[in-house]
């Protein structure tokens, strides 16, 4: 009975199936979809390598303090860091005093009450608090930046497909729009026509539009892929600021696995010992 | 185990003879994963999956229990309280891609522990209760992962948490019900973050209820093995330990291995980006999929594309995705071939060849955007699946002529047959 009702349930569900199959299969034939602008003009992120790249990858402090530069003098006007404190840039190579320094003389102070009235106000940054935000709400980061919220860059480099290189091609690849780009997909006003963004144009103008809109004080010269790259090598950090400490456990795990696995398989070995010597006869006698 | 040659247990000390009497708990465990087990002599490598999935929902239960200490379940913080994990406490970064990862592993030993039983015929007579419970396990063992991918509060969970829980909305009159009653609202929020972590911190334990039976209920007949053939005498069988401790001690650490070079290397190769967005209800990502290991049940969902008279497809899908984990339920009575290893089975060992290929198809199709050509081939492949549990080993059963089976477990592996004087 099982069997029977089985067979009927199994006819009934592969034979529809089969059915909508052949039907789709009429459809996409027949009237093949056509590609879309966004697939046909998009392009995937750029080649790009960072010291923290692969199993051995360490942070390039020097590049990370230079990636915190571009974002302390261009992003941070529009861009929230919010996952991350000042004392965290004691990380990436700042010492007490500096990030003490950074803290007190951010652009922006933090909200607080006042110490005698209890009015809402701000104050200096302290060493532990996280960087504060550039709007104080969605509402106003929509009215300053022509509807679209600048979304926060703690996680950008995890949050985005293509992560790292992605937000560098991002950076890097704002171009005039293609003469064939059909009119739909023309950048509207306030937009920017970018061919590695999802949907072709964004509402951020390019961010890093001149040579040297930084001065490094490292003496790097401050080109558009300079300051794109390091921008992106310390949203790397911003995203994953434990990636060294976890590399080097790794290792460290592995290489005490590698020894107890070695010693179980010879033990393993040792233990099975009698019965595969009966095992073995079977190919001498044969 | 009922084997009359099972080593007795006999305890070594006066403190042992006298918790034998009291709570023999000891004897428990030297009969259930000591010595006082004997197993067959010739289980391969597929045999190792079992304990090893056991193991890694140790390793789920350890690590969620300390994520739990420091995460916050409340839909305006926990997206953040899992931040603090990863930054603030310590190792807090290890701790959690161990147990984000570890759930991909549970799967993965499951999903090859239950390949094992098909292909070997495990869930034949005298093992049904081993195989059902199995499959309570595995339901519970997704309903889990299911809940707990929606913890983090990213733009994956909270969708995937909106489109399960949506599925429920399909069944006629008491759909919409259920799912508000899943949810405790109309779409995820406070309600069902609450009180899915409230669940994905009971099931595990509920699991391990479970499993619990399944290996009692394996006690009973003793362990299949790659022959199918019962086994006859004590050299049939070697005592589970040290052999077999042994063999599933070393396969564990390399599977641990593999488990590092994904914690520690490549923690979100298996994740999705979009749940490093905090959760938007206002904003739907371009496509929501499930995690990896739910894509062939995804495929079938979405397979039906066509209403069937008064049936709306989407109804279907919902049906025929329960109904394709259902159907193992009724495995052993579906395939009554007397045959149980799949060695000597030689058309169902092809069926069963087209079956892995299909569900890595159906698997593929799940991940992929719900479009063309992934419908369609979803659509062939989701047929085939039925199509052989409800079709093909039915009639299989009935069709196929086996090889000849060997006359013991000691004649298949040395040859000689074996001597019945013990």
């Amino acid at each position: 009975m099982v069997r029977i009702i089985g067979i009927l349930i199994g006819l009934f569900f592969s034979g529809w199936l089969l059915i909508s199959s052949g039907m789709g299969a009429i459809e996409y034939f027949s009237n093949p979809p056509a590609e879309t602008a966004e697939h046909e003009f998009h392009r995937e992120a750029k080649e790009i390598s960072f010291a923290s790249d692969g199993p051995l990858g360490k942070f390039d402090r020097q590049q990370l303090q230079r990636g915190f530069q571009v974002y302390k003098e261009v992003c941070s006007a529009c861009h929230s860091l919010r996952l991350v404190a000042f004392r965290n840039l004691e990380e990436i190579g700042y010492n007490e005093d500096e990030v003490k320094a950074i803290a007190a003389n951010w652009s922006i102070g933090v909200p607080d009450a006042d110490p005698n009235t209890g009015e809402m106000t701000t104050r200096p940054g302290l060493a532990a608090d996280k960087l504060p935000l550039p709007f104080a709400n969605d509402i106003a980061a929509r009215a300053a930046n022509n509807n679209a919220i600048p979304p926060d860059l703690s996680l950008m480099t995890k949050a985005r497909e293509g992560g790292a290189p992605y937000v560098y091609s991002l950076l890097t690849g704002y171009i005039d729009p293609p003469a064939n780009l059909p009119e739909a997909n023309q950048p509207g006003p306030g937009l920017h026509y970018n061919p590695y963004f999802a949907n072709l144009n964004l509402a951020m103008a390019p961010p890093l539009a001149v040579e040297d809109q930084v001065s490094y004080s490292d003496g790097t010269k401050a080109s558009i892929d300079q300051m794109a790259a390091d921008v992106s090598a310390f949203l790397i950090w911003t995203a994953e600021p434990k990636l060294e400490e976890r590399h080097q456990a790794g290792w460290a795990v592995l290489a005490f696995l590698l020894i107890a696995t070695i010693l179980a398989y010879l033990s393993y070995r040792t233990i099975w010992a009698d019965v595969k010597a009966e095992k073995k006869k079977k190919v001498s006698d044969a | 185990m009922s084997f009359p040659w099972a080593k007795q247990y006999t305890p070594a000390t006066e403190f042992g003879q006298w918790m034998d009497e009291k709570l023999p708990v000891p004897r428990l465990i030297y009969n259930s994963l000591g010595a006082g087990y004997p197993t067959p002599r010739n289980l391969n490598y597929m045999w190792n999956f079992g304990s090893l999935a056991g193991i890694f929902l140790v390793v789920q239960i350890v690590t969620g229990i300390i994520l739990a200490m420091h995460y916050a379940a409340n839909a305006n913080i926990a997206f953040d309280s899992v931040e603090h994990i990863m930054r603030d406490v310590n190792s807090g970064w290890m701790i959690r891609y161990a147990h984000a990862n570890g759930a991909s592993f549970f799967f993965i030993a499951i999903y090859l522990h239950i390949g094992r039983g098909l292909f070997y015929g495990s869930y034949k007579a005298p093992r049904e209760m081993i195989w059902l419970l199995g499959v309570v396990i595995y339901l519970l063992a997704m309903a889990t992962a299911f809940m707990g991918y929606v913890l983090p509060w990213g733009q994956m969970s909270f969708w995937g948490a909106k489109v399960i829980t949506g599925l429920f909305e399909a069944i006629p009159l008491v759909g919409k019900p259920i799912q508000e009653l899943l949810l405790g609202g109309f779409a995820p929020d406070n309600a069902a973050l609450n009180r899915f972590f409230s669940l994905h911190y009971l099931l595990p334990f509920v699991i391990a209820g479970v499993i619990i039976m399944h290996i009692w209920a394996l006690h009973i007949p003793g362990s299949n093995n790659p022959t199918g053939v019962d086994v006859k005498g004590p050299q049939d069988t070697v005592p589970f330990h040290p052999y077999y401790t042994a063999k599933d001690g070393w396969t564990l650490g390399v599977a641990l291995i593999f488990f590092t070079i994904l914690v520690f290397f490549l923690p979100n190769a298996l994740g999705h980006a979009d749940n490093y967005i905090p959760a938007n209800p206002l904003s739907t990502p371009a496509h929501i999929v499930p995690e990896w290991y739910f894509w062939p049940w995804y495929a079938i969902l979405r397979a039906f594309t066509v209403d069937f008279l008064f049936i709306p497809a989407k109804l279907l899908g919902v049906l025929a995705m329960f109904s394709a984990i259902l159907v193992w339920f009724f495995l052993p009575w579906l395939d009554r071939s007397l045959v149980r290893s799949g060695m000597f089975r030689p058309k169902f060992k092809i069926f069963f060849g087209i079956l892995v290929v299909d569900i890595l198809v159906l698997g593929y199709c799940g991940g992929a955007p719900a479009a063309e050509p992934f419908v369609m081939i979803s659509q062939i492949a989701s047929a085939y699946y039925f199509a052989h549990f409800l079709i093909i080993l039915p009639l299989l059963s009935r069709l196929e002529k086996p090889e000849p089976l060997p006359n013991s477990i000691t004649e298949s592996v040395t040859g000689k047959p074996l001597t019945t004087a013990s």
